[in-house]
């Protein structure tokens, strides 16, 4: 996160043999990549939803109730699969946001040096984990959990998928807000504490504040790996494809649909560029996020 | 982060204020709220003030214990489930009887090459690119562009990633559903892995040892690979580690690109598709009826194991080179 300040000036004139600059080209020539398959991504995902729009229009596609791929009269409505995805993160950032916070407080202002050299890489761990692992625990073992919980038939539904995606979006969230903590001048805490404060109060009344849109990006970026997350939610939502604001009803993810019905469906069928289509809602969804807290992290820099 | 107050410093069983605290004899009754250094409290204000704060810390030490509570449950959950599935069989042969039973060498074999194939695609790509970063780039629109790519590569959902997959190598260039398409899929999504691990462990160079071997009469490019190549190599390393990782335990990008759902044999050619771990454990788990669970529970302790193993290597080299250069832990 903190850039050193670059000593570019003296460096400079080196820069005339003809191999640094050879050199220097091919470097820039990889780098730029990235920026090349950001473009195809978007490119080739546009390139595969359009031809839906031939045969289906637009608003019915974002407008439309019912997701019925299969049926005679097929429906490509993307509504009910956008509720799910809200549903899954709003109940994931309801869990993940105050233990993040709290969590994030704890390694950057409590724990003695030790402590959080030991906290950091299990955090790193529980971030490995790979999501089918997850997906897997969630059917096991959590699944049961839920059931007796709330003595519903089946433990396969939104609570389930909310409670796995906290866990894994918890490094994310922790891991940049505690960043965001650290990078809070020391002289505002001596300053605060110097007036009678008590560690806790700076922390609340100072040192959060302050590091407060770094915070709010953390979040958005924990958030962010939610939306996008599908094996777990494929496993452990229940995949029912209809309109529901419950935590404990079944619901199916923009994701999970994706994943679901790609592996069937046969390549240019309506069916295959409605699914493309989703990806891309998907894509310029988590591109919005993302995007938005760039700009925080910014703000927070300046 | 201690408390930066001076009276942290005594308290504890050093000698009190008078230093005369002689063994043996009771020490001087002083007023202490609790038994946290400082001063006694003039009034209850603080001792409140005390209180509130210890009651405070001890709730988020309770939360942070609770949010690594799923790292120990799931570890030790797959580990009593899945050994007594562990054996040689069990690592050496193929799935038999539709799954049923038998071992699962065809998808630790398949993620091998997935993997295999990935850090081919990501390894110099990213390196190069995150050399780029921190020893070229001047701050031109190009730098910048490259620099929100990255990110923004780095936010893009996997199924995304396959969706492309699917579209770009298996469809569009024709190479089917194989270790190839899946290879390269895989290799791009760790791709902002690599360019952000190798471009940091480049800035943990000092500045001193480029300008040493700059005024020793050496160019720009033989500096970065003299001097800058060899000093970040761990922290190059612990960027390619993270990517194998990482590349090892996705499953929907190999979805609909490379992976298939039984495959006895190992693939004769790169325009074949594999058995994957991470694919066959969802297979297992969610689409194969009456299969043994240790057969599940003993796929995911491997799949685990794997990933957490070269996560734990990576954390140790990175401490490592922190070491060296006796940077603190800020990222």
């Amino acid at each position: 996160m903190n850039r050193r300040p670059r000593a570019a000036g003296p460096l400079r004139p080196r820069l005339r043999g003809s191999e640094g600059r050879q050199a220097e080209l091919v470097l820039a020539g990889l780098a730029s990549f990235s920026l090349l398959v950001l473009g195809l991504i978007f490119l080739f995902l546009l390139r595969e939803s359009l031809p839906l729009f031939k045969h289906y229009p637009l608003p019915a596609f974002l407008t439309g109730t019912e997701w019925q791929p299969t049926s005679t009269n097929v429906r490509f409505g993307l509504i009910p699969l956008f509720t799910g995805t809200v549903v899954v993160t709003f109940g994931a950032a309801v869990i993940s946001v105050p233990l993040a916070l709290g969590v994030a407080l704890f390694v950057s202002e409590v724990a003695p040096r030790r402590v959080r050299e030991l906290l950091k890489p299990c955090l790193e761990l529980l971030a490995a984990i790979p999501s089918v692992v997850y997906g897997f625990i969630g059917l096991l073992v959590l699944s049961d959990w839920i059931k007796g919980a709330f003595g519903l038939d089946s433990g396969l539904c939104a609570l389930n998928g909310s409670i796995l995606l906290a866990v894994m979006a918890l490094p994310t969230m922790v891991t940049l807000s505690e960043d965001a903590l650290r990078a809070v001048p020391e002289s505002y805490r001596h300053a605060s504490l110097a007036m009678g404060a008590s560690r806790w109060e700076t922390m609340v009344h100072v040192t959060l504040p302050s590091a407060r849109s770094g915070i709010l990006a953390a979040m958005m970026l924990g958030l962010g790996r939610v939306i996008g997350e599908t094996m777990t939610v494929l496993m452990v939502t229940g995949n029912a494809a209809h309109i529901s604001f419950s935590l404990l009803d079944s619901v199916r993810t923009m994701t999970a649909t994706i994943a679901a019905e790609m592996a069937e469906c046969p390549w240019g069928t309506p069916h295959y560029h409605a699914l493309f289509a989703v990806g891309t809602t998907l894509f310029l969804m988590t591109f919005a996020v993302n995007a938005a807290a760039d700009v925080l992290l910014r703000k927070e820099v300046r | 982060m201690r408390s930066p107050s001076i009276a942290g410093r005594r308290g504890g069983d050093g000698p009190g204020p008078g230093g005369w605290t002689a063994r043996g004899r009771r020490a001087p009754p002083v007023l202490r709220p609790g038994h946290g250094p400082g001063r006694p409290s003039q009034d209850g204000l603080a001792a409140v003030k005390r209180w509130r704060q210890r009651a405070a810390f001890a709730v988020l030490g309770a939360l942070t214990l609770l949010v690594l509570a799923p790292l120990a449950l799931i570890v030790a959950y797959l580990v009593v489930g899945g050994l007594p599935a562990i054996s040689w069989e069990f690592l050496t042969r193929g799935p038999s009887n539709m799954m049923r039973s038998g071992g699962i060498f065809p998808a630790i074999a398949g993620t091998f090459l997935l993997v295999t194939g990935a850090s081919l695609v990501a390894v110099p790509l990213g390196v190069a690119a995150g050399l780029y970063l921190s020893e070229y780039a001047r701050p031109t629109l190009f730098t910048r562009l490259v620099r929100l790519a990255v990110v923004n590569l780095a936010g893009v959902p996997s199924v995304v990633y396959g969706l492309f997959g699917l579209s770009l190598f298996v469809v569009f260039l024709r190479m089917g559903v194989s270790v190839m398409a899946g290879s390269l899929t895989l290799g791009l999504l760790v791709l902002p892995v690599v360019i952000s691990s190798t471009e940091e462990a480049a800035r943990n160079v000092p500045q001193s040892h480029r300008h040493a071997s700059l005024a020793l009469g050496a160019t720009r490019w033989s500096t970065v690979r003299h001097v800058v190549i060899p000093g970040a190599a761990p922290g190059i390393l612990t960027g390619i580690i993270l990517a194998v990782s990482r590349s090892a335990g996705e499953t929907a990008p190999i979805m609909f690109t490379a992976a298939a759902f039984f495959l006895p044999r190992l693939p004769g050619s790169p325009f074949d598709p594999v058995m994957a771990l991470p694919y066959h454990l969802y297979v297992l788990s969610t689409e194969v009826a009456r299969a043994d669970p240790t057969l599940r529970l003993g796929t995911a302790l491997v799949l685990l194991t794997l990933v957490l193993l070269s996560n734990l290597l990576a954390i140790v080299l990175r401490a490592r080179m922190r070491a060296r250069y006796g940077g603190g832990d800020e990222t």
